[in-house]
């Protein structure tokens, strides 16, 4: 188990380290002079080579990233250009937003896929599960920005419920904010759910398939109370990891109902970064996104681990 | 490939779900196809003085805010989808199925290593890379064919590389071993046509997954730049008009999910009909 462990943890700060890199060195190779990008073509050759040497853009790569990789470490993410504010602020500002968003998305997608996918299993193959499939098939197909759409659509232009975008902020108005987050969340959970649902139904009809199942049932326990007692908790040893599979998909749908609803999250921060040519930002936004699905990964086989013990290092 | 119930083609006719994605999968082929050489108007040019018709004979399903057919905005927005769908599914293909072969006939530290570039690259979702790749090369679909396609190679190669060990251990390879044929040959004669089928399945989900994808990017502004018509493009410029024109938020989106819907439906067919016993264990 500590080698595995350990294994595992070298695998995620290798990862992260080489996810840094690329993400680096795809920086560096970008055409045109980050110093005369900000400063525009009319700067003069002076204050263009005064910022060069500012920024430190005059320094070897191996040296500069070095600088940056131990700012980002110790929470320094550098000056956004554009902004002239600290990156680090933003991206704690835009995190407010994308955290909670995720997380809404990711509890609705699984109440609704677990209770969709135990209650298609228990029947199937009767009309509730083939109707139940062919809903989460639907669901697979729909791209969850159009959903976004949709639900502006009904709720925020004919309803009136809900405003179509926007974000009040949590310090100014807590429960605004909230209602601004339920239909995007709704938008993302959506497509998730569809796709847990059909991962849990097919975990629970495997493990009902197990002998132990058929066992218990032959030793006169109801169908129920097999499905209560001994499946689930196998069941949900796939529909975990599935979940944090599809963790870096839910991040980068939130990247995309961001925009849908212009909540101003990572996703729009990133976006608006580029138009602004303001690389630091898209540089730490980057490797934060990637940061994030690399260590959910790493919970997930750490969780994995200690949920099935039969799991061997060399399975992994 | 006749197997229990009839040959391939009878059981296909009888496969409803099978039938259902091929037909919404050929009408999307055959209007991107048609699109080529015949729209009903005018997909790219603008015609101001013709903006936001309703639907009418002339205009099927109306013109947008450029006076543009949006009827045949969708069709050659078909067009492409189907491209940046194709290429970047075979670059993912092409480059995933080599790395997981590669890796299943040396196994060793080769294994480990397209294992640990395969978990590395989930670290970087296509959105992720197409943001960087916008931010070296700029938006457009040489960026969404990238994005998608590095997206889809640990996603064959890892697909590859399991189903090719369990042909590597099978009796027939074996044989071929002690006959003298090489890793290379062994793979080419052997083990590719046994997995060929499941590559094909694979092949069909990810182009569906890659139109999502596309249109997320292009809705984005990363992807397809104009005047190319792109259905995600076309959503994000409905958006801007939804309290004036709201139907053209509906006709790109039904497009694209009838699209993933076919492709999805048919990627289970293909999957029920070419490996009869997968079909029973799910």
């Amino acid at each position: 188990m500590s080698v595995f462990l350990f294994k595992r943890l070298l695998t995620f700060i290798l990862t992260l380290f080489g996810a840094s890199v690329i993400i680096f060195a795809a920086m560096e190779i970008l055409p045109g002079d980050p110093a005369l990008v900000i400063l525009g073509v009319d700067a003069s050759p002076e204050a263009v080579q005064a910022l060069t040497e500012k920024l430190g853009l005059d320094r070897p790569v191996p040296e500069r990233y070095f600088d940056w990789i131990t700012g980002v470490l110790g929470g320094d993410f550098g000056i956004s250009y554009s902004y002239k504010t600290p990156v680090s602020e933003l991206i704690i500002d835009s995190l407010k937003i994308t955290v909670p968003l995720a997380i809404m998305a990711m509890l609705l997608a699984t109440a609704i896929a677990i209770v969709l996918g135990i209650y298609a299993a228990a029947n199937h193959n009767r009309p509730a599960d083939v109707g139940i499939m062919g809903i989460s098939q639907l669901g697979i197909s729909i791209p969850s920005f159009w959903l976004g759409i949709l639900l502006v659509l009904l709720f925020a232009v004919n309803l009136r419920w809900f405003s179509a975008g926007g974000f009040p902020g949590w310090d100014r108005d807590f429960f605004g904010s909230f209602r601004a987050l339920i239909l995007p969340a709704v938008s993302l959970a959506t497509v998730q759910a569809a796709i847990l649902a059909r991962i849990t139904r097919s975990a629970v009809l495997d493990v009902f398939r197990e002998d132990f199942v058929r066992t218990a049932r032959a030793k006169g326990v109801s169908r129920r109370r097999a499905l209560w007692g001994h499946v689930l908790r196998n069941a949900l040893i796939p529909v975990i990891t599935i979940m944090g599979l599809q963790f870096a998909n839910l991040l980068a749908g939130t990247v995309v109902i961001e925009s849908v609803f212009t909540l101003p999250g990572l996703g729009q921060l990133v976006l608006k970064a580029i138009n602004n040519r303001d690389l630091i930002i898209v540089e730490g936004t980057v490797l934060l996104l990637a940061a994030m699905v690399v260590a959910v990964n790493f919970l997930v086989d750490i969780l994995y681990a200690l949920i099935d013990p039969r799991l061997k290092v060399s399975d992994i | 490939m006749s197997g229990p119930g009839g040959s391939f083609l009878a059981r296909a006719l009888r496969h409803r779900s099978f039938m259902l994605g091929g037909a919404l999968t050929v009408g999307m082929l055959g209007m991107a196809a048609i699109s080529l050489f015949w729209t009903p108007g005018e997909a790219i040019s603008l015609n101001v003085a013709h903006r936001m018709r309703p639907p009418s004979l002339e205009y099927w399903l109306g013109t947008d805010k450029f006076g543009r057919d949006i009827f045949s905005m969708l069709m050659a927005g078909a067009q492409n989808s189907i491209t940046v769908g194709v290429v970047a599914v075979s670059i993912g293909l092409v480059a995933g199925v080599i790395l997981g072969a590669w890796a299943s006939a040396k196994r060793g530290w080769i294994e480990e290593a397209v294992m640990r570039f395969s978990d590395f690259s989930f670290a970087f979702p296509a959105i992720l890379s197409a943001i960087m790749l916008t931010a070296i090369i700029g938006p457009g679909g040489v960026t969404s064919i990238l994005a998608i396609g590095i997206y889809n190679i640990p996603v064959f190669a890892r697909l590859t590389r399991g189903v090719a060990n369990a042909v590597w251990a099978r009796e027939f390879v074996l044989a071929a071993r002690a006959a003298g044929k090489g890793a290379v040959r062994i793979t080419i004669e052997h083990v590719l046509p046994n997995i060929l089928s499941i590559i094909i399945v694979q092949a069909t989900i990810s182009f569906a997954i890659a139109i999502l994808a596309e249109a997320a990017l292009s809705y984005l502004g990363l992807g397809t730049q104009p005047p190319q018509p792109s259905w995600g493009r076309m959503l994000s410029e409905a958006q801007a008009l939804i309290f004036l024109a709201p139907m053209q938020a509906i006709y790109p989106g039904v497009t694209i999910a009838l699209s993933v819907f076919g492709l999805n439906l048919l990627g289970d067919g293909l999957r029920d009909l070419l490996d009869p016993r997968l079909a029973r264990k799910r």
